[in-house]
């Protein structure tokens, strides 16, 4: 549909702002979504990169480098690149395994997938806790083998791979249903074994909805606090993470110790957010999809 | 295009906006309704139960004095987590805290209590006391006798987080106060030994009650140093038969005061009812609850003798008689590069 | 989906294997898989799911619903529904006006405000705590002004409600958006030319397309506004009976050794998981034309 009877808006090449359009209603509702969003996300946001920037970049590179910080850092990060890792080739599998096998309960199975994001993360952590902990179910089969889950890295991995599954599943699965057969099809019969198929076929278009869910993942797990602090320990050097270091030192007066782990993990956010900007274009460029 | 059928959806949008008017009313309405009077008490973390009975009994008490029904709420956490939220804004009127530094921080940083709060009510502010002793599992297999067994290669110790608890506090300061006598006033010798028990230690709470959930719930570590009330909850709330108490011969006398925050009651017109509040905690009444729930109250003959006899002879110091007064203690142990900071970044 | 979701209970797993084997595995390997997947499921979501339930029940039913007799713990159910019952339609409306802003209309800079938008997603829970204390705390930014006027922000119920509208901000605008993006203008471009206003547009055509896209987002952005916990643990200050929410009534509990009636209080959010989970699927077998693509959340 073409706008012709107003031909003052007919495109000129000059720069605008907006695109015209017959639709009413811009002014108002852009006018209200910068509003909120200034009030609720870029003020406080913007109160604590002030807050920090009291600090100034040496200051926030010595509290990071605080080794108690640091290996708090180390751990959120470290952690979370490793729960996300194994979030993603599970998240696969599961996403695999719903979407090109038929088995009974498949509908059911493929709605708990959504669990860790419906469950708050409290009744999470202290449910892991449970389950985990040297008296719980697994972890006391766990014990018997010499391997204890909760109060160590380990049982802030699980509590990651948790939070993080749905991403990793969700991100790829509507991908690999899209995925033509014919292309597998016409693979095959060009010879190509089915391992082959797989690995030259079908995995590459799927790369960057992995990426993308291992990013998600990956954001969610740095950040997570709830369902960890449960499970976790919460030694220092040990199994202590950034989020709850960042409480911590709330409680020991140290606001801007505090905003500057924060405005640390902040940066990530933004990296990680860029990154997954970045790896949807090179896709849409590659694949023609995000 | 199809869509044009107008009625349903604009009835269906009519009847959502009504929704979320009405909603968005309803909600705004109980945040004026509660007009009776309030008092907040906030404290720390292991005093849930003690102060469930003394706010029953002071509310009780007020009505039949005054007529008028009061509810006093109370807030629990790590001593220092909550002294930070009165700092930042909780309405306290009271706060009983585990630790007088923790007062003292408050008084400093937002002003809001009077700085001389130690001398506004008897006894320094301490209606009661308490001390550290070991809680450790049935039939005590580590053999856990003195707080030199604390420092012991194969034990592991369960104590909270000095930075922000109490109880860690005064674990880490009965610990150190324990070396220094022994090692006959040396400090070198004193640090060494705490640093030793530290590394005993596999996890850090940010509060009492996390570390006896941790060592009572999830069955971690060996023994439990912790306020004295604590252990003895312990043993009501899990079976004497999973925990025994070892009391040390010698251990630390640990002050957990009580203020009035004086910009809060002024702010809220309550401070005739907080006043008689902390007055209530002297009260004989307030006095035999503490001890029931195995505080060491200031008069003792207040308390039921059957109460005293659980609380043992041990010989207590004053961690003010080495250390000075608790500007230079809170700052030479726990303060943003203290003792327990060069601890644990050297035992890792 | 709708065909394969037939196809589910329809399909046996003794059905004997097409020769198209060619574009699929072996049988042996797609039951390995399924079972590792399964197994993997179990173990990670349901069963800390089911410990919920279970350790709620463990000392009979009686215990368990005396836990929700506690005034404390019925303050804390009320108290989460009115965060819940403002955090959402503020979403709502947001949400809404932030999609049409974006979806409808072409604008310079609108992918920064789409991720703008996005960051509270990928904010750590305790930084959105934490970036309102630092504005409204007693050494706060705006916390002079506020303690002034004698309005209390923090620890009481604004601040809880700021902070859960933070986390869930992006709900409903990052399920519209695309939604709207992928049915266009025509429909009400062309209301527009049979004279409809502008307004009516929007409740005639545009609000009927989105209904299920609508009710999903609500759902799930529900969901996380009851069961925020790190953020709203923040800024709460804990007050028993005031400001507490049911999963800080939950960590309460279960530092009063109370475990029982933690699990008890934590299956009231579990069950609503499972509603949630319950309706979101009922939505995607029955609309999932009518819902964006993708598994955003």
């Amino acid at each position: 549909m073409t706008v012709s009877t107003k031909p003052r808006w007919r495109a000129k090449p000059r720069w605008r702002f907006r695109q015209p359009s017959v639709l009413p209603g811009f002014g108002i509702t852009f006018g209200y979504t910068i509003l909120c969003l200034s009030l609720v996300v870029l003020i406080p946001l913007g109160a604590l990169v002030v807050r920090s920037s009291r600090l100034g970049l040496s200051g926030i590179w010595e509290v990071a480098s605080d080794p108690r910080v640091a290996s708090a850092l180390k751990i959120s990060f470290g952690v979370s690149l490793l729960a996300a890792l194994t979030a993603s080739v599970f998240g696969f599998l599961v996403a695999w395994v719903l979407t090109r096998y038929r088995f009974p309960g498949r509908r059911i199975v493929d709605a708990v997938v959504d669990l860790p994001f419906a469950l708050p993360t409290a009744v999470a952590g202290i449910a892991l806790a449970q389950v985990y902990a040297p008296n719980g179910i697994v972890g006391a089969q766990l014990e018997k083998i010499g391997i204890k889950a909760a109060y160590t890295p380990l049982g802030i991995f699980i509590a990651m791979v948790f939070i993080g599954l749905p991403f990793a599943v969700r991100t790829v699965q509507p991908l690999i249903a899209e995925i033509d057969k014919e292309v597998e099809e016409a693979s095959a019969t060009l010879g190509a074994s089915r391992r082959a198929t797989l690995w030259k076929v079908v995995l590459p278009p799927l790369i960057p909805a992995v990426l993308t869910g291992f990013a998600l993942a990956f954001a969610r797990g740095v950040g997570e606090y709830g369902s960890i602090i449960f499970i976790a320990g919460n030694l220092p050097y040990v199994s202590e993470i950034a989020p709850l270091l960042i409480v911590i030192k709330l409680s020991e007066y140290d606001y801007a110790g505090a905003a500057a782990i924060a405005t640390i993990m902040l940066g990530i956010s933004f990296l990680t957010l860029l990154a997954i900007n970045l790896i949807q274009a090179w896709s849409r460029r590659r694949f023609g999809y995000v | 295009m199809t869509n044009l059928r107008v009625p349903r959806s604009v009835a269906t949008a009519r009847r959502m906006r009504r929704l979320v008017c009405t909603l968005a009313f309803t909600t705004l309405l109980p945040a004026g309704a509660l007009a009776q009077t309030e008092l907040l008490n906030v404290s720390y973390d292991p005093t849930r139960e003690l102060y469930r009975d003394v706010n029953a009994a002071f509310a009780e008490e007020w009505r039949a004095k005054t007529g008028e029904t009061i509810t006093v709420r109370a807030s629990h956490g790590g001593s220092g987590s909550q002294a930070r939220t009165v700092i930042d804004g909780v309405p306290a009127d009271v706060v009983t805290l585990g630790i007088p530094s923790d007062i003292d921080a408050i008084a400093r940083i937002s002003k809001k209590i009077n700085p001389d709060w130690r001398t506004k009510l008897p006894n320094e502010g301490l209606p009661y006391t308490s001390t550290v002793v070991f809680l450790v599992r049935k039939g005590n297999p580590k053999a856990v006798k003195d707080w030199s067994d604390l420092a012991k290669a194969d034990v592991k110790v369960i104590t909270p987080n000095p930075k922000t608890s109490a109880g860690g506090r005064w674990n880490f300061l009965a610990a150190w106060g324990y070396a220094y006598d022994r090692e006959g006033k040396d400090t070198e010798k004193a640090n060494a030994f705490v640093g030793q028990l530290y590394k005993n230690v596999p996890v850090l709470d940010t509060g009492a009650r996390g570390s006896t959930v941790t060592f009572a719930q999830r069955g971690l570590g060996d023994v439990l140093p912790t306020w004295e009330n604590e252990a003895f909850l312990v043993l009501q709330e899990f079976g004497a038969d999973k925990f025994d108490i070892v009391v040390p011969p010698t251990s630390i006398y640990a002050e957990p005061p009580v203020a009035l925050v004086d910009a809060n009651v002024d702010a809220k017109g309550t401070r005739k009812q907080a006043e008689a509040y902390l007055q209530f905690l002297y009260s004989d009444k307030a006095q035999a609850i503490f001890a029931k729930h195995r505080y060491r109250p200031l008069k003792r003959e207040a308390a039921d003798p059957k109460d005293l006899a659980f609380l043992p002879e041990v010989k207590l110091f004053k961690i003010e008689d080495i250390q000075g007064n608790w500007d230079d203690i809170q700052k030479r142990n726990f303060d943003n590069g203290g003792l327990f900071d060069q601890l644990s970044k050297a035992g890792r | 989906m709708s065909e394969t979701a037939a196809a589910t209970f329809a399909a046996a797993p003794a059905k004997p294997d097409t020769p198209r084997s060619a574009v699929t595995e072996g049988r042996a390997v797609r039951w390995t898989l399924t079972a590792i997947a399964i197994v993997f499921l179990a173990l990670f979501l349901v069963l800390p799911l089911a410990t919920v339930f279970v350790q709620a029940l463990s000392k009979g039913f009686e215990t368990y619903i005396a836990t929700f007799r506690e005034p404390d713990a019925l303050s804390a159910v009320r108290l989460t529904l009115i965060v819940a019952a403002i955090a959402v339609p503020f979403n709502l409306v947001f949400g809404i006006a932030a999609s049409w802003a974006i979806a409808k209309f072409e604008f310079a800079g609108k992918s920064l405000l789409v991720t703008l938008i996005d960051l509270p997603f990928s904010v750590s829970p305790v930084v959105s705590g934490l970036i309102y204390v630092l504005v409204f705390s007693a050494q706060g930014v705006f916390g002079a002004f506020f303690v002034q006027h004698g309005i209390q922000i923090l620890f009481a119920l604004p601040g809880i409600v700021l902070a859960t509208i933070f986390v869930t901000f992006p709900f409903v605008a990052r399920e519209l958006i695309p939604l709207m993006q992928e049915q266009g203008t025509a429909e009400e471009e062309a209301a527009l030319t049979l004279g409809a206003s502008g307004l009516w547009a929007f409740l005639t055509v545009t609000l009927p397309n989105i209904r299920w896209g609508l009710l999903y987002s609500v759902l799930l952005c529900n969901a996380r506004a009851m069961g925020e916990f790190g953020a709203v643990s923040v800024v709460s200050g804990h007050i028993r009976g005031l400001t507490n929410t049911i999963p800080l009534h939950v960590e309460i509990l279960y530092n009063e050794y109370n475990f029982v009636a933690a699990f008890a209080v934590a299956s009231l959010l579990a069950g609503l998981a499972l509603v949630t989970l319950l309706i979101k699927s009922i939505l995607e077998w029955r609309y999932a034309g009518e819902l964006a693509a993708g598994g955003r959340h």
